[in-house]
């Protein structure tokens, strides 16, 4: 115990031997039936330290994470607290013990203001005098707020504010963090990690749930793997490598995903010129100008944070929302701008939102009625208006080969598959009707390293195979692998786009801060 | 300790179809606890309620009447609610149809017109209970205003409109003064089936309506639409499905199907129009389609149940001295039921222990 | 002079019901739970009130039976649709439909009776100011209770830490459940308060409007209310507003029939659901640019996870 004490204490903060952790699990599981979320979890969090907890999806980090903040209870096993056993009964005696969580996602009230979110979180909080501590704190951290403002006006980087200013103001001792840098751009990240350090040379403890390897490694002292429910090992970041995290998280060698060099591209298949679109909903982003082109057998990367746009461009390149003029959107030579998302299926279009549960499958039903969804377009499974179950479930066995999709029954409803196995479903069933033109928007977002391998494999197959594919994702790492043209959404507006292998990081990250955009700053949805 | 709803992996087939049973079960129970309540002997209530119908020929009949305009509005409404639009005025629609189709009997009264009346005026009463019905749906649809509470208002509309019909412009002259229109014609009344009995074509053309309706829901695009626009409208959307278009589409069915019953009751039982042709069969027709799990064949067999209690509650009156009101009251708590037992198909019941307080920590 | 008089005081009298069941339920809507329910409960009030002032000779006690059969009848509801997670749409027909029979059966042995009426505020001199006087100061206790829970409500939402944990679970229910907060507890109070204002309203009725009982006699207020909560946004002032506008509407056909103006009766009776329909249509039309205020968690069911 000394020796970890000794090996992940903060420079700057002298150790005592004798010390307790803060928090510690002892031989903690949790049971859900038969399935075993965690299984006999022994884990020490110390003051002053930046505790990682890595894992891919469905290792078991939020279970665990949840247990402690008091949200769910351990079927066996014990917490302590600096050595005292505790029942984290509840979310209001985990922070009455000291323990704050922003959690991935907020929980937040957006007809609301930034106080009132605030004192919402807070257990005894005044509302007289609220504004003021607010504003004062915020900005004392580096996270400056507006108190009277409505959360609904503000950009995704602010809202995790609010979350970790509702934690500050009542002064954890551990604050969980639940890959808080997923919805933030590499400049906000690079301030919530100075921010970090400031809570640590105060003595808080911080456990950072990431599965970005770099990340960890800049920032944490200690990590923690979990696989399967099961901790495998407690290491030093910086003492690894991120591939030598990475084997540990997974278990194995992870195949790097093969791509042909040098591609041939054939002629356009998607031409957008100068799109502008003004959203229905008021909360919505405008677009602006947008123009690029896609060639057949390339893949182009369009990267952005969350709430730039995407879903706006996804839903008028889909069709769901129709364009102002035929001719902003061409497919293979065709006006496509005015047309239905049928009538773009027809001209050899695949999409596959982002959503999987309820926008690309209704949850309640069967897989082979899923399978209708977009295969009543063009298909042999709908004949003059009828429906012809028997070419669906034929449809639905042809999915599940090709992709290894897992399921209880050969025909179950959405929602009993896990979201790896819906996410293979989704994709191959798009796939497998070989379209021309696919629109993908975040393949691979909460789907454990196997099943992305494939995913992301069967989308580089699909370009080999003379397809044109737009991949919208907030992963860059996963942009970088597969694509041959990056290209960053901020605002509304498109950056010029550039060869993949030739993009710099930092100035990718710039221009999703929109820095750098056309020539004018724009602030990332302020 | 206590009681928690968990989610079930798939939907449960079995409590699909044990959950009307169910409820049924449990409303006879209420029933019966009921009657004692207001000091009638429970069993002998019942009997008579939901037992003696059965044993009556007539009776049989009658129910088969009433269950007539229940079944061919509620397939209509399952139509609307499995795709999301709540039509609550299917009352009003009903009305309407009685007055499009009565206005083409009153206009050829005592003509000596031909056979081609009663047929044209089935058309026009499902067009005007379509048209009625279009007015929430066209309102939902463009402006977004709520179709619950204009198709609901409209109900009240269409009340008073057959009201001042009747009193005044439409009212009989050799009528005495009765607020009633002159009886119809021969060529304008439902033929019956069987001699002497009141059982008509009506019965016939619903039974039609629930087949055509099981093929349509069940095997065709249209009803695959209307299923997932309900269940999953971004889906719906994503497929390339309008829920607007399948907003106004419904509503004009059960709108139609609404005026039908509505016209099909009027030229069938009572040959004329007055203020009051209908014991709220819309509204009865709402638990119906739910009592009958929103399925055309469901609907056929809830729409007779329901119809029994109408009869039963006519003859618990007269022998038991029981007011009307409370087969309102046995329908309403047969609908709670079967919302209550509904939820056992989706999720299950769970008994969660409390966690240990240790060392007075909580 | 002392036709206006008469009008506003009629217009007062025919929004006071309206006014006291429609605040119940903008306070269960803003906590997300959609009740269609009002006329059901209106009327088990109407039949609740009339019983129990029959019976006792006080309005008091009248008022309170009305308040208390509005909450059975909701708890009911409460029960299906928070404790089962029914579809609170088909809740709220069923309630509906269900009121409207027991109310049958309450009543069923009191038609025709009558009772005496609640009394009238009177202070010498103020309440003789013509004009005004009898308006402001001459109302009977509902009126005032109707005026003074509308403000609790607008100070309880918009005041205290209660009304914004509220507030918070009608505009997202599963934030609220993260942070803790009890959010079937809460609805349920929710509903049952509703359901006691809508008894209350209700056995207005018969105990301030017309001293007797009669089968149906909210006739369809109780759907009118529901509409009066989303014309007033779900905002308390903006209530009280639309309850007085909409009464205003509702008398006017008693006042048109006198002025024997020649239109028929029926099509002044339909006035109010006409109008109701209208100002719905331009209320989300107006709105539809605006993005709806409506709490965003209004109508959803509500299932914790373990």
């Amino acid at each position: 115990m000394a020796d970890a004490a000794l090996a992940t204490a903060a420079p700057d903060k002298p150790v005592q031997p004798d010390e307790l952790p803060l928090l510690e699990a002892a031989g903690i599981t949790k049971l859900y039936g038969d399935f075993v979320a965690n299984d006999a979890i022994n884990l020490e969090i110390w003051p002053a330290e930046v505790h990682a907890l890595l894992g891919e999806n469905g290792a078991g980090k939020s279970t665990l994470v949840k247990m402690i903040y008091g949200l769910l209870q351990p079927s066996a096993g014990e917490f302590r607290w600096q050595g005292e056993p505790i029942v984290l009964a509840s979310p209001h005696v985990a922070r009455a013990r000291g323990v704050g969580m922003v959690f991935q996602h907020f929980s937040l009230f957006e007809q609301l203001t930034v106080a009132e979110n605030v004192a919402l979180g807070l257990d005894n909080a005044e509302l007289a005098g609220l504004d003021e501590r607010v504003a004062e704190v915020s900005r004392a951290y580096g996270l400056p707020l507006d108190p009277k403002r409505e959360v609904w006006r503000l950009s995704v980087g602010e809202r995790q504010r609010i979350e970790i200013v509702r934690c500050l103001l009542q002064d954890p001792k551990l604050l969980i963090l639940d890959e808080p840098t997923s919805v933030l751009t590499p400049q906000e990240a690079e301030q919530l990690f100075r921010t970090l350090r400031v809570l640590r040379k105060e003595g808080r403890a911080i456990l950072y749930i990431s599965h970005k390897l770099e990340e960890v490694r800049a920032l944490c002292d200690t990590a923690t793997i979990l696989r399967g429910g099961k901790v495998i090992a407690t290491c030093d970041p910086r003492a690894e490598t991120a591939q030598s995290l990475a084997t540990m998280m997974v278990g194995g060698e992870v195949g790097a995903v093969r791509s042909d060099g040098a591609k041939k591209l054939g002629n356009p298949r998607l031409v957008v010129r100068n799109l502008n679109l003004t959203p229905d909903d008021p909360h919505g982003v405008k677009l602006d100008g947008i123009t690029f082109e896609l060639a057949a057998g390339e893949i182009l990367g369009l990267a952005g944070v969350a709430g730039n746009g995407q879903d706006e461009l996804f839903a008028v390149l889909s069709g769901e929302v129709r364009a102002d003029t035929p001719d902003v959107i061409r497919i293979d030579n065709t006006d496509a701008g005015r047309l239905s998302i049928t009538e773009r299926r027809r001209l050899g279009a695949a999409f596959v939102p982002e959503e999987r549960l309820g926008h690309a499958t209704a949850p309640r039903f069967k897989l082979s009625d899923n399978a209708l969804i977009s295969g009543h377009a063009a298909s042999p499974m709908v004949r003059r208006g009828f429906i012809d179950r028997g070419q669906a479930r034929a449809y639905v066995d042809r999915i599940t080969k090709a992709y290894d999709v897992r399921k209880a029954k050969p025909d179950p409803e959405a929602v009993s598959l896990s979201g790896g196995n819906l996410q293979k479903f989704v994709v191959g069933r798009e796939i497998l009707r070989e379209p021309r033109l696919l629109i993908v928007s975040q393949p691979t977002w909460g789907v454990d390293a196997g099943a992305a391998a494939a995913i992301r494999q069967a989308i580089i197959d699909l370009a080999g195979r003379g397809a044109a594919v737009l991949v919208m994702s907030q992963d860059l790492d996963e942009l970088y692998e597969i694509s041959d043209r990056l290209v960053v959404i901020c605002a509304g507006r498109l950056s010029a786009p550039r060869q993949t292998r030739r993009a710099d990081r930092g100035e990718i990250g710039m221009l999703m801060a929109g820095v750098g955009m056309k020539g004018r700053d724009h602030a990332a949805r302020a | 300790m206590r009681l928690a709803l968990e989610r079930r992996a798939e939907r449960s087939i079995l409590m699909a179809i044990a959950s009307p049973l169910l409820a049924v079960a449990l409303t006879l129970a209420t029933g019966a606890a009921l009657f004692a309540v207001l000091g009638k002997p429970p069993v002998e209530a019942l009997k008579i309620y939901f037992l003696d119908p059965l044993r009556d020929p007539w009776a049989l009949q009658e129910i088969a009447v009433k269950a007539t305009p229940l079944v061919l509005i509620a397939v209509g409404l399952s139509l609307c609610y499995l795709a999301n639009a709540w039509n609550i005025g299917a009352e009003g629609q009903f009305l309407v149809g009685a007055i499009t189709g009565g206005w083409l009997a009153v206009a050829t009264h005592g003509t000596g017109a031909g056979y081609w009346v009663l047929p044209a005026m089935l058309v026009l009463g499902a067009l005007g209970g379509a048209a009625y019905a279009l007015i929430p749906a066209l309102l939902k649809v463009r402006f977004g205003a709520s179709e619950i509470l204009t198709s609901l208002m409209l109900v009240y509309v269409a009340e008073l409109l057959l009201d001042y019909l009747v009193r005044g412009p439409w009212r009989d002259p050799k009528g005495f003064n009765f607020p009633t229109t002159a009886e119809f014609d021969p060529v304008a009344a439902m033929p019956t089936l069987i001699e002497g009995s009141r059982l008509h074509l009506g019965a016939i053309i619903a039974l039609l309506v629930v087949i055509w309706a099981t093929v349509m829901l069940g095997r065709t695009l249209r009803g695959f639409e209307i299923k997932l626009v309900g269940a999953a409208p971004r889906a719906a959307r994503f497929a390339g499905f309008n829920d607007k278009t399948l907003t106004v589409l419904t509503f004009a069915i059960s709108g139609a199907l609404a005026g039908l019953a509505g016209i099909i009751e009027v030229s069938a039982t009572v040959n004329h129009l007055q203020p009051n042709i209908s014991p709220g069969y819309g509204f009865t027709a709402i638990i119906v389609a739910f009592l009958g799990r929103l399925h055309p064949v469901g609907i056929l067999i809830a729409g007779l149940f329901l119809a029994l209690t109408f009869i039963g509650g006519e003859s618990a009156q007269i022998s038991l001295k029981v007011p009307l009101d409370l087969t309102k009251v046995f329908q309403g708590i047969l609908l709670f039921y079967v919302l209550a037992c509904d939820t056992l198909i989706l999720y299950r019941f769970r008994v969660l222990l409390a966690p240990k307080v240790v060392h007075g920590v909580h | 002079m002392e036709f206006i008089e008469a009008v506003l005081l009629t217009v007062i009298t025919a929004s006071t019901p309206l006014l006291l069941a429609s605040s119940g339920e903008l306070v269960l809507e803003r906590a997300g739970v959609l009740n269609l329910g009002v006329e059901g409960m209106m009327i088990v009030g109407a039949a609740c009130g009339f019983a129990g002032t029959y019976h006792t000779g006080s309005i008091a006690i009248g008022a309170l039976c009305g308040i208390f059969g509005g909450m059975l009848l909701s708890s009911v509801f409460a029960a299906v649709t928070l404790g089962l997670a029914a579809n609170q749409v088909a809740s709220g027909l069923a309630l509906t439909i269900l009121g409207v029979g027991l109310s049958g059966l309450i009543g069923a042995g009191y038609v025709g009776q009558k009772i005496d009426g609640a009394a009238h505020l009177y202070i010498p001199y103020v309440t003789d100011i013509p004009l005004i006087g009898k308006v402001i100061f001459g109302e009977n206790a509902f009126v005032y209770f109707s005026v003074a829970l509308i403000i609790g409500i607008w100070y309880f939402l918009y005041r205290t830490k209660a009304g914004l944990v509220l507030r918070a679970v009608g505009d997202n229910h599963a934030s609220a459940h993260a942070l803790g907060y009890p959010v079937l507890k809460i609805r349920t109070l929710a509903v049952l308060f509703g359901g006691g204002c809508a008894g209350l309203g209700g056995a207005y009725l018969p105990l301030a409007y017309t001293p007797f009982w009669v089968s149906g006699m909210t006739s369809g207020r109780g759907w009118i209310a529901l509409a009066l909560v989303v014309f007033a946004s779900w905002l308390p002032f903006r209530l009280m507003i639309g309850a007085y506008l909409f009464g205003g509407i509702t008398i006017l056909q008693l006042h048109a029939q006198a002025f024997g103006l020649g239109i028929p009766s029926q099509l002044m009776s339909s006035l109010p659901y006409l109008a109701t329909i209208v100002v719905l249509v331009a209320i989300s039309w107006w709105r539809g640019r605006a993005g709806s205020p409506a709490p965003a968690s209004l109508g959803l069911a509500f299932v914790p996870d373990r």
